[in-house]
């Protein structure tokens, strides 16, 4: 597939000093869902908020569909949507009113038909005489893709689409994103949810302190993140692990009351069964077990730690 | 020119007012009509005819002004003040629009309301006292041009500021003072000579001179001089704004 958004060099430092991006080289294949991942402050809404020309950059170039987002900026804004983080919407506003008022911002003439037909993809219709205040906070974040789409862009940007949203809508969002790329939408998404990303990039990109730490393909970073840990409370608590206990990725809580181990889900046995036994065999008794995967802030900190 | 995009801004705006008629049109409305009772009605009946002129016709045209400098101030900042503070300034940013549309939309839009607002005034004042207007087509060009000129202000007030206390200060302690001291219940010929000096350096008593010149015919300074400073006025708030949008000060960190 060929390249619809391209960073080159790309430098971001605000006027208290502060350096926001540094270098940024990144290239956005046609069609693709790519995920952006850091923790707070890494530099994704920057970066979003420069190619959609929300923040002056300080140094690079950006290519969007073959077009200077600066010297051709009309052409290139036409190709690009935005979802903000933030459920920035006028609240006095009808739905319809406010798709309207995007398609005709962004130098579409009118066209209710395909607005209809956007709002009904959504399950709004229904809703689109209502005043935004009226709706609750996931059909909010449903008016902002809609209006982020009312232009019919080829690329879209949808940063943090599903912060705050419960399951059933998350899960709604992802399958309209992926409609979305069937009808040849390029998506770039900034999230937090390491689900998200597995269930739906086809690229990811890591990002920490303003640095593109990586790029790649899912299946290959997922073996890297994919991380989870077993935690074993025990019945007894233990001042120490039995020698033949003794590894790096098993470790006993302070309080002697529990075991914590973490093995990664890409390698072809967790091995928690073999652990189980041998804890069996120590004759080491435990109550309860909890698994959880370690959040994408947790991993991104190690990867940093590891890549200084 | 995203004319789409221009439209869209435009209506948007009228649509605000629309939605917001009691405090758009009906508030200054009614608070010009009291200015009209009092001043005009009542206690202008008391007051000897200036140039010729009744008290009570003599302050419409600049009670008018009065009406216009503060709407159009308060509306165009306003505006765009509230896209700033809801955070929905992103989509504008983000649009294919050039600060010069962006103008034309909020300004454009801002001074059209200013303007049937200072209509329905005038009819109103009709009412309460009797007027004539010499120089109609002069009078509508002050007022058009008066409204877009603060409107322009209004729109660099809202870039401006930061909290509304910022955005209320230009209008209650600047505009507001101007005008009363701009010759809007006198003429500054009825000042001390040294008052009237000091009076000129106040740019609301050129708009408020020439804008009675086109009701009857006289004013305090000479009509071509009032035309002068509305269009210097008009090139200073243009030339921040244009410096606004090209160094994105307060708009794009």
């Amino acid at each position: 597939m060929p390249d619809i958004l391209t960073l080159e060099g790309v430098e971001k430092t605000y006027d208290t000093g502060f350096t926001a991006l540094t270098d940024i080289n990144l290239s956005i294949r046609q069609g693709e869902i790519f995920a952006l991942l850091g923790p707070n402050g890494a530099g994704k809404t920057t970066l979003i908020g420069i190619v959609c020309g929300i923040v002056k950059a300080t140094g690079g170039r950006i290519i969007a569909d073959s077009l200077d987002i600066h010297k051709d900026f009309r052409q290139a804004r036409k190709q690009i949507g935005l979802v903000p983080q933030e459920l920035s919407v006028n609240i006095f506003e009808s739905v319809w009113d406010t798709v309207r008022f995007s398609r005709g911002l962004f130098g579409c003439p009118a066209d209710d038909a395909y607005l209809e037909q956007l709002l009904k993809t959504l399950s709004l219709w229904d809703k689109k005489d209502s005043r935004i205040m009226a709706l609750s906070g996931g059909m909010k974040r449903r008016v902002l893709i809609a209006k982020a789409l009312a232009h019919q862009p080829n690329i879209l940007f949808l940063d943090e689409p599903t912060a705050g949203v419960d399951v059933e809508l998350r899960r709604d969002m992802w399958a309209m994103i992926r409609r979305l790329r069937e009808e040849g939408v390029t998506i770039i998404l900034t999230t937090h949810y390491i689900e998200e990303a597995e269930d739906m990039a086809d690229r990811i990109g890591v990002i920490n302190k303003g640095k593109l730490m990586l790029v790649e393909e899912k299946h290959a970073l997922m073996r890297e993140l994919g991380r989870k840990s077993l935690t074993v409370f025990l019945s007894e608590p233990l001042t120490t692990l039995p020698p033949n206990l003794i590894r790096d990725d098993l470790q006993l809580a302070e309080d002697g009351n529990s075991l914590i181990y973490s093995y990664s889900t890409a390698e072809a046995s967790s091995g928690v069964s073999e652990l189980l036994a041998q804890l069996q065999n120590a004759g080491i008794d435990y109550q309860d077990l909890q698994t959880r995967q370690s959040s994408l802030e947790e991993i991104f900190v190690s990867l940093v730690e590891e890549k200084p | 020119m995203n004319h789409y995009g221009v439209k869209a801004i435009y209506f948007y705006e009228l649509a605000r007012a629309w939605r917001t008629l009691m405090q758009s049109i009906a508030s200054p409305v009614l608070s010009t009509s009291l200015y009209f009772i009092v001043f005009g009605s009542a206690i202008g009946s008391r007051i000897v005819e200036i140039d010729g002129i009744s008290y009570g016709a003599f302050i419409v045209p600049g009670l008018l002004m009065l009406s216009i400098l503060t709407e159009s101030t308060s509306n165009a900042s306003f505006g765009i003040y509230m896209p700033k503070f809801t955070g929905t300034i992103y989509e504008v940013l983000s649009a294919p629009v050039s600060g010069v549309e962006i103008v034309l939309g909020y300004v454009g839009a801002a001074a059209t309301k200013s303007v049937i607002l200072g209509l329905i005034i005038l009819i109103t004042a009709r009412v309460f006292v009797d007027y004539s207007i010499m120089h109609p087509i002069w009078m509508l060009m002050f007022l058009v041009l008066t409204a877009i000129t603060f409107s322009l202000l209004g729109f660099l007030i809202g870039l401006w500021a930061n909290s509304f206390e910022q955005l209320q200060i230009i209008p209650m302690m600047v505009i507001t003072p101007l005008t009363f001291l701009g010759g809007t219940f006198y003429s500054i010929n009825m000042l001390p000579e040294l008052w009237q000096k000091i009076t000129l350096l106040n740019p609301v008593v050129y708009l408020v001179s020439g804008f009675r010149w086109s009701f009857y015919g006289s004013a305090d300074v000479h009509v071509g001089i009032s035309l002068g400073m509305i269009a210097l006025f008009m090139a200073i708030c243009l030339g921040l704004i244009t410096w606004i949008f090209k160094t994105g000060y307060k708009l794009k960190p």
